[in-house]
């Protein structure tokens, strides 16, 4: 602001030759510039772009076309063959069942349990909200390796090792820091004096979060849900050394299945069946890009 | 403030007006049992499946618990890492993830930032670039590899293909079985994976950015080199370390992208710590010395991010 007040004055006393080669110059450097800015960002869009154009090239292309020497970026006879081996091949279809069954449990009782323990740890800055937000922070840092070994024993003598309501009981603790830090930015949101209110008509702490906080709430949950599911979904290492059972395992699990045979016909079904287990990811991206972003930038301000 | 209140509350006549000190303490002793009640639900699980398995675990690391062995394990000391030590592919392996996770961290990084300060411009095609820059977020680690493996592939693959047209290379390059390329192209899929969540992170630090600011360094002559070092990079310091910090935790302990990819070969040269802590717990049922191994790599985490964050802070103090 202080070097604004200068240079504003310079130019009105003294109208000096000086300022008119300088846009011209000016111009030309930005016009470069910009011209560096479009280059950088079509090599940023080449290496995020390529991998996945490729991806969904190899999953419409027939067995022939993918033993051919020299691939070709569009397929010449795009099929849906591919998705129908994989289907057909692997229990793809059940897969995708558990996945569903899984994540979906995961994520509700998940969000459920967070909700209050995120208002409490909002609305009563105390020693356990303390120990809460320690406690999100370092379960960040621990290997996951170092707790799969405990809990694999402590599950085995549950008797919940290779069933789903054991890798269930695994994602909602797995989850909870998250989605308790989410929540717990969506809380904050709600205007205290919204509760005043309540409380002075006469509603009780549970009457208060129940009718008036949780319907704010409502938007916030929804996103912290999908995200819950997602996570879920795509989650990999706890499926893997949980369930042993091939009709048990889920998605990702089973898609490693597929690169075990390394023919170059297989990479078809392996492509078509990688798109099929990335639909409720990418669903729920594009549905929440903006307020994804969104609220990335308003915990960053707030941070 | 509750301290407050509380030694206010014998004497309610001193100092504050009577109504008020009968409802804060009503107000807080009730709260304090509402709170409880309203934490339980997520306390217990994070207790018996998060907390407690996590002090088991370490105290596993000084046991020699085995997998599938009925007799009982009996407290072993220090052994566990005293083989530690002496185990030449550990090191290796810890080497590995090493490399891996500040390769993968700085590049992430710089990258991220390029594609930040980019995207903060108002260029066409932005919209583009931030929905793709968002999609290896949505993708299962699981896909990713495989995707990756197909770009890869030595004969379907589009790398070697490109490269052939190109003529750079006689294209028959088996990226993810070569001694001395395995880790680089590996590296360079944990960077395309990570790069959205630090792109977006970063973006959200350059919104604080105050514009005022930039205009007015603009107007004194900075060229942009100077108006970054001078006005965006003070701003953006605090998320660039707090997000380097996290980047740098999650891509030592990841697994799942490697493990598709190449399985920690050719010859363990991409053998990251993760999979070698669990090839020993689930392949060779050995609990005691992964947990140990898992210790070791938790305690390694703990000093250098400490001597990170503490170099920082203090330059950020001059």
């Amino acid at each position: 602001m202080s070097a604004a007040v200068p240079a504003s004055q310079q130019a009105a006393p003294q109208p000096v030759p000086r300022p008119q080669p300088r846009p011209a110059r000016r111009g030309l450097r930005r016009r470069a510039g910009r011209t560096g800015q479009y280059a950088a960002l079509l090599c940023y869009l080449v290496f995020l772009a390529f991998p996945l154009l490729w991806l969904v090239s190899t999953a419409f292309k027939s067995p022939r076309e993918l033993g051919s020497v020299d691939p070709t970026w569009l397929p010449r006879h795009p099929t849906l063959g591919n998705f129908r081996t994989a289907l057909d091949e692997q229990p793809l279809l059940h897969a995708a069942l558990n996945s569903l069954l899984v994540a979906g449990a995961a994520a509700l009782i998940s969000v459920a349990v967070a909700v209050p323990a995120a208002y409490a740890m909002v609305r009563f800055r105390g020693a356990v909200s303390r120990a809460g937000t320690g406690w999100i922070l370092v379960s960040q840092m621990f290997p996951l390796v170092l707790v799969i070994i405990p809990l694999f024993m402590v599950l085995k003598n549950l008797h919940l090792i290779d069933s789903r309501p054991g890798l269930v009981v695994v994602y909602v603790v797995w989850t909870l820091p998250f989605v308790l830090w989410m929540l717990q930015s969506y809380v904050k949101a709600v205007p205290v004096s919204l509760e005043e209110a309540a409380a002075i008509d006469g509603c009780g702490r549970l009457r208060t979060l129940r009718s008036v906080v949780l319907p704010l709430l409502a938007p916030g949950l929804v996103a912290t849900l999908m995200f819950a599911f997602v996570t879920a979904w795509n989650e990999f290492f706890f499926a893997l050394v949980l369930l042993k059972t091939p009709e048990k395992q889920t998605m990702s699990v089973i898609l490693t299945h597929f690169t075990g045979a390394e023919g170059a016909a297989d990479l078809g079904p392996l492509a078509a069946a990688s798109l099929l287990a990335t639909i409720p990811s990418l669903a729920f991206f594009a549905l929440l890009q903006k307020r994804l972003v969104g609220g990335m930038l308003s915990g960053a301000v707030k941070g | 403030m509750s301290a407050a209140a509380a030694t206010a509350e014998p004497r309610p006549g001193a100092g504050t007006p009577p109504p008020r000190t009968t409802a804060a303490r009503r107000r807080m002793l009730g709260l304090d049992r509402d709170a409880w009640f309203l934490l339980l639900p997520a306390l217990i699980p994070v207790l018996v499946l998060s907390v407690g398995p996590l002090l088991y675990g370490i105290s596993l690391a000084f046991t020699d618990a085995q997998s599938g062995v009925t007799r009982s394990t009996s407290f072993t000391g220090l052994t566990n890492f005293a083989d530690l030590r002496l185990d030449s592919l550990f090191w290796d392996s810890f080497r590995i993830g090493l490399i891996w996770a500040v390769c993968v961290t700085a590049l992430q990084l710089l990258l991220a930032l390029g594609l930040a300060l980019l995207l903060d411009q108002n260029l066409r095609f932005r919209w583009l670039a931030r929905t793709l820059a968002l999609v290896p977020w949505a993708m299962p680690e699981v896909v990713v590899g495989i995707m990756w493996r197909l770009v890869y592939n030595p004969d379907a693959g589009v790398l070697n293909n490109t490269l052939r047209h190109l003529h750079l290379t006689s294209g028959h390059t088996d990226w993810l079985s070569s001694l001395s390329l395995a880790l680089p192209a590996v590296i360079v899929v944990g960077v395309w994976a990570g790069m959205p969540q630090t792109t977006v992170v970063l973006l959200a630090g350059l919104q604080n950015v105050p514009l005022e600011l930039h205009e007015a360094a603009g107007i004194d002559g900075a060229g942009a080199w100077r108006r970054f070092t001078t006005v965006t990079w003070p701003t953006l310091k605090p998320v660039v370390l707090s997000i380097t910090a996290l980047n740098f935790i999650w891509n030592f302990n990841s697994f799942g992208l490697v493990f598709v990819l190449t399985s920690g070969g050719p010859g363990g040269k991409t053998r990251l710590p993760t999979l070698f802590a669990y090839e020993e717990a689930f392949r060779y049922g050995q609990f005691g010395y992964a947990a140990a191994m898992g210790l070791v790599m938790v305690a390694v985490i703990a000093v250098l991010l400490t001597v990170f964050l503490r170099n920082r802070l203090k330059e950020a103090d001059q």
